[in-house]
C-alpha cells in the first residue's frame, strides 16, 4: 500500500474542498497530448476537404471533387462522395479498364475463336456468370436449372427446345421466344387424351403403357384431328422453329414425368399438359442488354448445356 | 515492495549517450551489421536468370500472387511453408536463447542493428559521449541547431533508405525507384515507405532501448527460456568487490597487490561499462531485464583491464550456475537437445516439402447447383470446375481423362487437351456423363487425371472426385 506521504510528491489542482479535500493533477503524457492536438488539426483539414457538417437540410460539401460519366454519357463533376467514387472506379478504375480491354477483345472475336481460347472462355465464364445471375437466374435458376420442372426450361440438360447452336441461342436471347401449345381439353375427349398420353410416354421407352392405348394414340398423334405431328413431327422429335419438345428423349420440360411416383401419375401429368396446353414466354433482351453482354451470355448458355 | 514517499509511477526517460568502445564483441557486431545490411540493402538489386518471370533474384509479386526467391517460385497454395518457416524461426530462437541467452537481441535484432547505426551517426555528427551530453544541456544556439538538425536529417535519410528498400522487394527494384522519384509509383509504395521511414526514425532514433524494455514481447518472455546454464553477461562480483568493495585507483590502490592487501577488488569503478551500455544499466548490479546481451560492457572492461595489465574477464560471459560457484557451462542439456531435435525435424520437413514442390497442380471441385442433370439419352451428368496451375517455367501440354466410373464420358468442350503457357493458371469447365444401371441416390468415386504430353518428364497428376447419382 502506498504511504500517506506520497501525496506530498504529487501535484494537485490547487482546489480544496471541506478544508483538506484536494484533487490530484495528473497531466496527460506530452506525446498523448500532442497526438490529440494533431487529430484536432486533422479533423479541421478534413472538414475543409470533404463533406462534413449538416447545415439545415443541406451540408458542407468540401473542396474535393469527383468526376465521372453519368448514364447520359455526360461528364459530371460533383463534390467528393463515395457513391461517385464508386461509379468512377467502375468506369475508369484500373481493374475496370483491364476488364474493358479484355471485353473488347472478346467482343471482337468470333464465337469459334472464343470457344477455342481457354483464356477468353475463362473470362467469359466469370463475367457471364454475373450477367446470368442478374438477368436470367430469376426464371432459369442460378445454376441454369429452375427450381422445378414446368414453367421454365432447364438450360443445363442437352435438350434444346429452340435449338442449341450458337446462332439459335443468340437469337433466343435477342428476340425472346413464345412457347405455345394449344389446349386440347375441349377438342379431344378424355379417352383420346389418355391414349395420346400413353403414346407420348411410349416414345422414349421405359414407362408402363397400355399397348392398345398406344396404338390409338399413335393414330391420333398423326391425325388432322389432334395434329400433334405439325409441331412435334412425325417421328416425335419436335421442331426447333416451333419450340416443340422432343418426345423421344428422356427429358421432360413441362410434365415432370421423372418425378412421378406411379405409372398412373405419369399419365396424369402428360394428360394435364395436353388438356391445358402451354403458354410460356421468354422476353427479348436485345433492348436491355448490350451486344457484348448478349455475346457473353450466348457463350455461357451454350456451355451450360454442352451446346450443339 | 515498499513504496517510498517520493516515487512517482510515471518516470521521464533519462536520455542515454552511449560511449563508443573497441573490442572483439564490437568487431563481431560490426561484422554482423555489415553482413545484415549488405543482404538487406543489396538483395533487391541482385539479378537472376529465369526461363520465365522477372529477372530479380528475390521478388514478392503480390499482384501476380507469386513469390520469387532465387530458383524457387512460391505460390499461394504453398502458404503453409510460411507456417513451417515461422516455426523454424521460433524454435531457432528458443534454441539459441537456451544456449546463449539473448544473443539474438544483442547481435542480430534489427532494433539493435538500426539503433547501433543511429548511435553511430549521432557520434559522427556530435562527437563522443561528453560532447553529446554537453550539447544536450546547452541552450539552443547555432551549434546545437546545426548538429542536432544534421543528426536528425541523417537519421531521416537512413530511415527513408530503409523504408524504400523494403518496398523494393515487392516490385521490380530499378523501375520502382525511378517511378518513386517521378511520382508514378503506386500509392501503397509511398504509404509503406513513409510508414517505415517514420517507424525506423522513431524506433531507432528516439525510442531505442525503450522498445526492448517496454514494447518487445520476446524481451518479456525470453526469461522463461533461461536456466542456470544459459550464457549471460555478468560481472564477477567476487573478483571485483573482494571483501571491502570496489574502489577507484587511489594513491595507495594502484596495483593489485596493494588493493588485495586492504581487501579492495579489481573493479576500479571507472564507469566505462555503464557509459557504453546502450540500455543505460550498470551490469555490476547483476542480471537485469533491460540487458540485451550486446557484450559491449565486456569490451569496455577488457579495454580497461588490458591498459592496467590485469587479466581480462571481470565482466564476461558466464552463467547463473558459475555465478553460484558451480561447474562450467554444459551445452548438452535435455532442453537444448529437445529444441535441436524439433528444429531438425521442422527444417527437414520444410526442405522435403520445398524439394518436392509439384511442378503443376490440379484442383477439381464439383458444381453443386444443380448437383446433377438428366440428359436426353437418359444419362446422368455432373459438372465440375477444374483449376490447373502450371508452375514450371515452360509450356505444358496436358490431356485430361477420367477413370473409376464405368461407362462414363468426360466432356470439356474444346479443351480435352490444353497447352498452358509458363506459369499460367486456368479455370476450365468439365462435365462427366455416365450411364447407370441403377439410380441409387449415392455418390460414386471418380478420378480426374491430367497427363502431360508424351516427351515430357513430368508425371501425371490425379484428383479424386465424386459423381452424384440421383435416386429413382
Amino acid at each position: 500500500m502506498a504511504d500517506q506521504s506520497q501525496h506530498k510528491a504529487v501535484q494537485t489542482t490547487g482546489h480544496a474542498w471541506d478544508g483538506d479535500l484536494q484533487e490530484f493533477n495528473n497531466p496527460l503524457p506530452r506525446w498523448w497530448l500532442w497526438t490529440f492536438y494533431a487529430t484536432v488539426v486533422f479533423a479541421i483539414v478534413y472538414w475543409i476537404i470533404y463533406p462534413a457538417w449538416p447545415v439545415g437540410k443541406n451540408f458542407t460539401k468540401g473542396l474535393a471533387t469527383t468526376t465521372f460519366v453519368n448514364s447520359d454519357g455526360r461528364e459530371v463533376t460533383m463534390h467528393w462522395n463515395t457513391r461517385a467514387e464508386f461509379i468512377r472506379d467502375m468506369q475508369s478504375g484500373e481493374e475496370a479498364l483491364k476488364q474493358k480491354a479484355y471485353l473488347e477483345k472478346v467482343a471482337g472475336a468470333s464465337y469459334e475463336e472464343i470457344l477455342d481460347d481457354p483464356d477468353m472462355m475463362a473470362f467469359t465464364q466469370s463475367l457471364a456468370k454475373v450477367l446470368f445471375a442478374d438477368n436470367c437466374a430469376a426464371c432459369h435458376g442460378l445454376g441454369g436449372t429452375p427450381a422445378e420442372v414446368g414453367n421454365f426450361p432447364n438450360l443445363r440438360d442437352d435438350a434444346w427446345l429452340w435449338g442449341g447452336s450458337i446462332a439459335r441461342i443468340e437469337q433466343t436471347i435477342r428476340k425472346g421466344r413464345l412457347g405455345y401449345m394449344p389446349s386440347f381439353g375441349k377438342v379431344l375427349s378424355n379417352e383420346e387424351i389418355e391414349a395420346l398420353a400413353h403414346y407420348v410416354l411410349s416414345l422414349p421407352g421405359g414407362h408402363d403403357v397400355d399397348k392398345g392405348l398406344v396404338a390409338r394414340g399413335n393414330k391420333l398423334y398423326h391425325s388432322e384431328q389432334a395434329g400433334c405431328y405439325y409441331c412435334h413431327t412425325n417421328s416425335g422429335e419436335g421442331l426447333y422453329s416451333q419450340g416443340a419438345a422432343d418426345h423421344t428423349d428422356q427429358v421432360w420440360t413441362v410434365a415432370d414425368v421423372n418425378a412421378a411416383d406411379s405409372a398412373a401419375e405419369k399419365v396424369e401429368r402428360v394428360k394435364s399438359v395436353i388438356r391445358n396446353g402451354i403458354q410460356r414466354r421468354m422476353p427479348a433482351w436485345e433492348d436491355r442488354l448490350g451486344d457484348e453482354e448478349i455475346k457473353l451470355l450466348t457463350v455461357y448458355v451454350h456451355g451450360l448445356g454442352g451446346g450443339q | 515492495m515498499a513504496v517510498s514517499g517520493d516515487i512517482q509511477l510515471y518516470a521521464q526517460r533519462q536520455a542515454i549517450f552511449p560511449r563508443s568502445v573497441k573490442g572483439r564483441f564490437r568487431r563481431l557486431k560490426w561484422g554482423v551489421l555489415v553482413l545484415a545490411y549488405g543482404v538487406y540493402f543489396l538483395l533487391p538489386w541482385l539479378r537472376w536468370g529465369r526461363e520465365s518471370g522477372p529477372d530479380q533474384a528475390v521478388l514478392f509479386d503480390l499482384a501476380g500472387r507469386k513469390f520469387y526467391i532465387f530458383d524457387l517460385v512460391v505460390y499461394p497454395q504453398d502458404i503453409f511453408w510460411l507456417a513451417g518457416l515461422l516455426m523454424i524461426f521460433a524454435y531457432l530462437l528458443f534454441f539459441v536463447t537456451g544456449i546463449a541467452g539473448r544473443a539474438f537481441c544483442g547481435y542480430f535484432c534489427f532494433q539493435t542493428l538500426w539503433t547501433d547505426v543511429f548511435i553511430f551517426i549521432e557520434y559522427l555528427v556530435q562527437g563522443e559521449r561528453p560532447a553529446r551530453i554537453r550539447l544536450s544541456k546547452q541552450p539552443v544556439n547555432a551549434e546545437k541547431a546545426v548538429k542536432l538538425g544534421l543528426t536528425h536529417l541523417l537519421w531521416m535519410l537512413m530511415a527513408f533508405v530503409t523504408g524504400l528498400t523494403f518496398v523494393l522487394y515487392w516490385s521490380d527494384a530499378s523501375r520502382l525507384v525511378v517511378d518513386f522519384f517521378t511520382g508514378r509509383a503506386p500509392f501503397p509504395a509511398y504509404a509503406t515507405t513513409v510508414f517505415l521511414t517514420a517507424t525506423t526514425y522513431v524506433m531507432a532514433g528516439i525510442a531505442r532501448e525503450q522498445v526492448c524494455t517496454y514494447m518487445c514481447p520476446y524481451a518479456r518472455f525470453q526469461s522463461v527460456m533461461f536456466d542456470k546454464d544459459t550464457l549471460i553477461v555478468s560481472y564477477d562480483r567476487a573478483r571485483g568487490e573482494e571483501s571491502v568493495g570496489r574502489a577507484r585507483l587511489g594513491r595507495d590502490l594502484k596495483t593489485r597487490r596493494q588493493r588485495q592487501a586492504v581487501g579492495v577488488g579489481d573493479c576500479i569503478d571507472c564507469g566505462y561499462c555503464v557509459q557504453v551500455c546502450p540500455t543505460g544499466i550498470d551490469i555490476r548490479n547483476g542480471l537485469q531485464i533491460q540487458c540485451i546481451s550486446c557484450a559491449l560492457c565486456i569490451d569496455a572492461c577488457d579495454t580497461i583491464m588490458d591498459s592496467l595489465g590485469w587479466e581480462r574477464g571481470l565482466v564476461g560471459y558466464s552463467s547463473q550456475r558459475v555465478e553460484d560457484g558451480g561447474r562450467r557451462v554444459r551445452l548438452l542439456r535435455p532442453k537444448v537437445l529437445g529444441y535441436a531435435a524439433v528444429l531438425l525435424v521442422a527444417v527437414g520437413l520444410l526442405a522435403w516439402s520445398v524439394g518436392n514442390q509439384a511442378p503443376y497442380d490440379l484442383a477439381v471441385s464439383q458444381v453443386r447447383q444443380p448437383l446433377f442433370t438428366r440428359l436426353s439419352d437418359g444419362r446422368i451428368e455432373n459438372a465440375y470446375q477444374i483449376k490447373i496451375n502450371n508452375k514450371t517455367g515452360h509450356t505444358l501440354g496436358l490431356a485430361f481423362s477420367i477413370n473409376g466410373l464405368p461407362d462414363a464420358e468426360l466432356d470439356m468442350g474444346h479443351f480435352r487437351h490444353i497447352v498452358l503457357r509458363p506459369e499460367q493458371r486456368l479455370r476450365l469447365s468439365a462435365r462427366i456423363k455416365a450411364r447407370l444401371k441403377v439410380l441409387d441416390g449415392r455418390t460414386h468415386p471418380v478420378t480426374v487425371m491430367a497427363r502431360p504430353d508424351p516427351g515430357s518428364d513430368l508425371s501425371p497428376v490425379r484428383h479424386a472426385m465424386v459423381f452424384y447419382v440421383p435416386k429413382g
